[in-house]
């Protein structure tokens, strides 16, 4: 991939380009989102621990849940994958990005959707929680708005690939850059994944929510939306994997290991990242054996490029603290450069990632899947994945494109330094606990877990307390997080460093130059989708099916 | 490709351990008939109190292989009937549905575990060997009562 590319600055005097602003712009979205979302994560985990804090209701409760994963795990993922993107383009097509219009259009068709859905989700209209499973029926206006956030999201991917066409077109020969390869397949996987929930939001949820159908059918509508739901994570990781592999080893001050798998690992996540989806399904009537068998051996082979990709960064990182002349088997690892925050975060966020990713595994295995399935676990689970890998890895990439793009000094850079390790800590003081009272049969998204006493309920007190405590100390990062970018908003103007992407250690040349056929890539993938969607959502339709209506109970 | 030594070692190693994992699942589906919890029966939802199948709610049925049926319904916010009585040791089936939202149905502390959708019928068969008192959750968000949706299982000791 190409070398250190300095941005040109731009037309309008400032320094700043339109891309530039529409990351910014995009980045300072997912920035707000994330700062009240985890003002509403404070609250729930104390009122998990049991403390009778003024304010605490239960319709306060499960109206902060919803608050928190769709301000969580759709708007901050979201607006940040399409802002960073914006900045792996803009460095790396550089001319080739147009289309100003139309990206500007899709961002704010997106920021319309968000305050739509997050209005009457604050308003109490639309406690249905992020996955929204029907017979709950939310208020028309968070449909829609969600519906609009995947719309703008679709305008910006038609802005990439215009620009890597466009790149394409006058680079002939030329290698994809692997940063850019990489963010291509985060658009592949995000719209063959958004063809799901935008035909449940589109044929059933909106027209029923208006008032213009009676019933919808709740399993039909759990099929679409896991559809969507488990490429979704993957939506939220490649952009990380980015990072790993296009940002880190430069930060790091080494190369990066192996170029041509990084492209092996992000072709594999095109292919596997959605006939996965049953296996969110396991324990659901009506969803036949043999399917969810499909998918469970499809989510077990899914595992292999994450396997690939911890090997690959170590091993860039291995090189970068050898160049820095780190010695012994584990010497090098204390020459890392632990002062930079994206290093560290990066760094920590995988060791998460490593929890989070054996407990993937063992949600994959339908037997142990009956023992975790709903319960805590599960929110401690997607914890230590996406809001460790993905979250922790664009917290640290923040500090790193966020002055870039300002043009301003990176402020408060002692708090950004702490800001990964309390993250690190919280999380492991909230997610080991959650995993473990799941074990023992604790729901997930209780407002209160006490059962009458039962000895069961009892045993989960310590827990559910320390992994409030947790949840404090995550508060206190997010926190920091956000200090630390209001402060650089307003910081003194330096001149822009150029953003470094990764060198391979060996040049690919024409190595696995299959791989950068994306439009066969893409077709094999909606050929799997057809086989392990099409056929069953076909099969579905074809049973004697009643129909309900909707409830909202909040 | 010229792949690093160590990398191939990693990359072989990588793919034997899923190559277990698959196996180990794909040998039990077969050979031990462990297949995923599945069961495909529909029900008009506004109808389940008067439908013939779930007739017996809280009187476990025995069925002429020895098996215990017993019958739930959940409802918002609560499990009707929200205490079961049964046998440690029988072969217990268990069929479920929801009357209005989507629910959950799990036995904390054991792998009873099934969801509640409405318009579909659940159904499970295990057998506890442990006499006790088991708690059951609905472990689906199903509105503003949902951490008061429980109910308790009474296994008691076979004589």
């Amino acid at each position: 991939m190409t070398a250190t590319g300095a941005i040109a600055p731009g037309p309008d005097g400032n320094g700043i380009d339109t891309f530039a602003r529409l990351a910014l712009a995009n980045i300072g979205v997912a920035i707000a989102a994330f700062g009240v979302a985890s003002a509403m994560a404070i609250m729930q985990a104390l009122s998990r621990a049991n403390l009778d804090l003024p304010f605490r209701s239960a319709g306060m409760y499960y109206m902060s849940v919803t608050a928190h994963g769709t301000l969580m795990a759709i708007v901050f993922t979201t607006f940040f994958i399409m802002g960073f993107g914006y900045v792996v383009a803009r460095h790396a097509l550089g001319a080739a990005l147009a289309m100003r219009r139309t990206a500007w259009l899709s961002f704010w068709i997106a920021v319309l959707g968000t305050v739509a859905a997050v209005a009457v989700i604050l308003a109490g209209k639309a406690t249905v929680l992020y996955t929204f499973y029907p017979p709950l029926k939310a208020h028309p206006a968070f449909y829609i708005g969600l519906t609009l956030v995947v719309v703008g999201s679709w305008g910006w991917a038609l802005v990439m690939l215009r620009a890597l066409r466009v790149w394409r077109l006058a680079n002939p020969g030329r290698r994809i850059p692997l940063s850019v390869y990489g963010y291509a397949a985060t658009i592949i996987v995000w719209l063959l994944a958004t063809i799901g929930v935008a035909a449940e939001m589109l044929l059933q949820l909106i027209p029923w929510s208006l008032g213009w159908w009676a019933t919808v059918d709740p399993v039909l509508a759990r099929m679409l939306f896991w559809w969507f739901g488990h490429p979704l994570v993957y939506f939220w990781l490649l952009p990380a994997y980015v990072v790993w592999y296009g940002l880190l080893p430069p930060a790091a001050g080494g190369k990066l290991f192996s170029e041509p798998l990084g492209r092996v690992v992000f072709a594999m996540f095109v292919l596997l990242s959605t006939p996965v989806g049953f296996h969110h399904q396991f324990m659901d009537p009506g969803v036949s054996s043999s399917w969810k068998l499909f998918h469970t051996f499809n989510t077990l082979l899914i595992l292999y490029p994450s396997f690939v990709t911890a090997f690959t960064i170590v091993a860039s990182l291995e090189i970068a603290g050898r160049m820095r002349g780190g010695r012994g088997v584990f010497g090098w690892i204390r020459r890392l450069p632990w002062g930079n925050p994206l290093v560290s975060s990066v760094i920590l966020s995988m060791l998460l990632f490593a929890i989070g990713g054996w407990g993937g595994a063992i949600n994959a295995s339908f037997g142990m899947n009956a023992v975790i399935h709903n319960t805590s676990w599960v929110p401690g689970h997607f914890h230590t994945t996406v809001g460790s890998a993905s979250a922790l890895t664009f917290m640290g990439t923040c500090y790193l494109v966020v002055p870039q793009l300002l043009g301003r000094r990176l402020e408060l850079v002692p708090m950004a330094r702490v800001q990964p390790w309390l993250w690190f800590l919280g999380m492991l003081l909230f997610s080991i606990p959650t995993h473990l009272t799941g074990l023992t049969g604790m729901p997930r998204r209780v407002f209160d877990p006490r059962y009458g006493d039962h000895p069961t309920a009892v045993s989960w007190h310590w827990l559910t307390n320390l992994s409030a405590v947790g949840g404090m100390v995550l508060f206190a990062s997010a926190l920091f997080f956000v200090l630390v970018m209001l402060f650089t908003l307003f910081g003194p103007r330096v001149p822009a460093e150029p953003i470094e992407f990764s060198e391979p250690l060996e040049d690919p040349g024409t190595k696995g130059a299959f791989l950068d056929r994306l439009g066969l890539l893409t077709a094999l993938a909606a050929a799997l989708i057809v086989i392990a969607y099409g056929y069953p959502i076909w099969q579905h339709l074809q049973m004697p099916r009643f129909g309900s209506p909707g409830f909202s109970p909040f | 490709m010229n792949i690093d030594f160590y990398e191939r070692i990693w990359m072989w190693a990588a793919g034997v351990i899923i190559a277990v994992f698959i196996a180990v699942i794909g040998l039990s589906t077969v050979a031990y008939g462990l297949h995923p919890p599945s069961h495909v029966e529909t029900i008009e939802p506004s109808k389940v109190f008067t439908d013939p199948r779930f007739s017996k709610l809280g009187q476990p049925v025995e069925l002429p292989d020895g098996t215990i049926e017993v019958q739930m319904a959940a409802l918002m916010f609560s499990f009707a009937p929200n205490e079961v009585r049964v046998p440690a040791g029988r072969r217990v089936r268990f069929r479920l549905t929801s009357a209005d939202v989507t629910h959950g149905f799990m036995i904390s502390g054991t792998n009873a575990n099934t969801m509640l959708v409405p318009g579909y019928i659940s159904q499970f068969t295990t057998v506890f060997t442990r006499p006790g008192d088991y708690l059951i959750v609905c472990h689906e968000f199903c509105g503003n009562g949902h951490h008061i949706m429980s109910g308790r299982l009474i296994v008691e000791d076979a004589k």
